[in-house]
């Protein structure tokens, strides 16, 4: 492969799965390629392929208003998802799509997430608003909304444990186990997780609170928690209804508890 | 109330877990977590099983309660599950 085709596409791996982004716009690859650096494969064969047709210049690379409603909904055989910095259809049976937006980081990140959402749904698993970070070999995720404490923790892992995410986790089954993937989709922190995987060895759910303490919970409470913290965009009861099994899968598999923990890095004494 | 025959919904997502009930309708994501009892209630509406016999065979030996009074706890919990429109009391069974 020549360096100037490279440079027509980005293959952007995530849980094992490759996008290719398309475009004859060379700086918003190149902002790609700085964005998703570890993830950016470069001999993987990509599953999906994106068409992304740039409008306008970089002057609107990093505008988002957060009021603008996102919507996906399903139109035939294609999910149309748009949101006012983008539009998109995106057929699942060709995995193809195209993509109408500026030069905006946020929106091509906005609509991959959307992508891996609507792959992962028929594929038992999802993406979940948690940290995660693999520690002796097995994964743990950190799941809470904004505010709960998942920068706090991710800012004090470690040197032994390796951050996958601090703010949305990969999970999706494979062989008899739930993985947890790392992903480039980063909250506060603003660094992208390890491109690495593990089994998931168990789910926290964080509170902070006066003193650093693991509170085993019960499966139905965990999955209602769990349920709120899963990202899931499409209006689609089809989906929503396996992404519900998936969870209830993985609840079932998963040891789950409540992690109340201080700032700092004791409560990870906790996470082993 | 007690002869109605009480139906789950259809195309809702439901898991029992540790003998409790979530179930999920997907077209809102609306989500409800019920209690042992209801669980029960909740499985054994077929649509073709009175209230009153659900009561008779799974809840009073389960729970060790007098009939009238698990029948009167089922009627409300029916209605409840009825308002949540997770589940039917149809006045005829489905097997007619």
């Amino acid at each position: 492969m020549t360096a100037a085709t490279a440079r027509e596409s980005v293959n952007i791996v995530i849980g094992g799965t490759g996008i290719e982004v398309i475009s004859g716009d060379a700086g918003f690859l190149e902002m790609l390629h700085r964005q998703y650096a570890d993830f950016v494969a470069r001999d993987a064969c990509p599953s999906i392929r994106l068409e992304i047709d740039v409008t306008a210049g970089p002057e609107a690379a990093d505008a988002v208003d957060d009021d603008a409603e996102l919507r996906v909904r399903r139109e035939g055989n294609c999910w149309n998802l748009s949101r006012g910095d983008f539009e998109a259809r995106y057929d699942p049976g060709i995995r193809r799509g195209v993509v109408r937006q500026s030069a905006n980081r946020h929106s091509i990140d906005s609509v991959i997430r959307i992508i891996h959402t609507l792959t992962l749904a028929n594929d038992c698993g999802f993406l979940l608003h948690s940290a995660s970070a693999i520690r002796n070999g097995r994964a743990f995720l950190f799941a809470g909304r904004s505010g709960a404490g998942k920068t706090t923790l991710s800012r004090h892992v470690p040197p032994d444990a390796c951050l996958l995410s601090d703010e949305v986790s990969y999970v999706r089954k494979s062989g008899a186990e739930f993985q947890a993937w790392g992903t480039p989709f980063t909250g506060e922190l603003g660094t992208p997780g390890a491109n690495r995987a593990a089994p998931i060895e168990a789910l926290c759910f964080l509170r902070q609170a006066a003193e650093n303490r693991l509170v085993a919970i019960g499966e139905p409470e965990a999955l209602q928690l769990l349920l709120t913290n899963v990202l899931f965009f499409a209006h689609d009861a089809e989906l929503v209804a396996r992404v519900f099994d998936s969870a209830g899968e993985f609840v079932a598999r998963t040891k789950a508890f409540r992690l109340e923990f201080t700032p700092g890095d004791r409560a990870w004494e906790l996470v082993r | 109330m007690s002869d109605c025959y009480p139906k789950r919904a259809a195309n809702l997502a439901s898991r029992v877990l540790r003998g409790q009930a979530i179930v999920m309708n997907p077209v809102d994501s609306s989500l409800f977590s019920l209690n042992e009892t209801a669980t029960v209630i909740w499985e054994a509406a077929d649509g073709r099983t009175s209230l009153r016999e659900i009561v008779e065979r799974e809840i009073c030996p389960r729970f060790e309660i007098d009939p009238e009074s698990a029948l009167q706890d089922a009627e409300e919990l029916v209605r409840s599950l009825a308002a949540a429109s997770i589940l039917s009391p149809a006045e005829e069974s489905a097997r007619e």
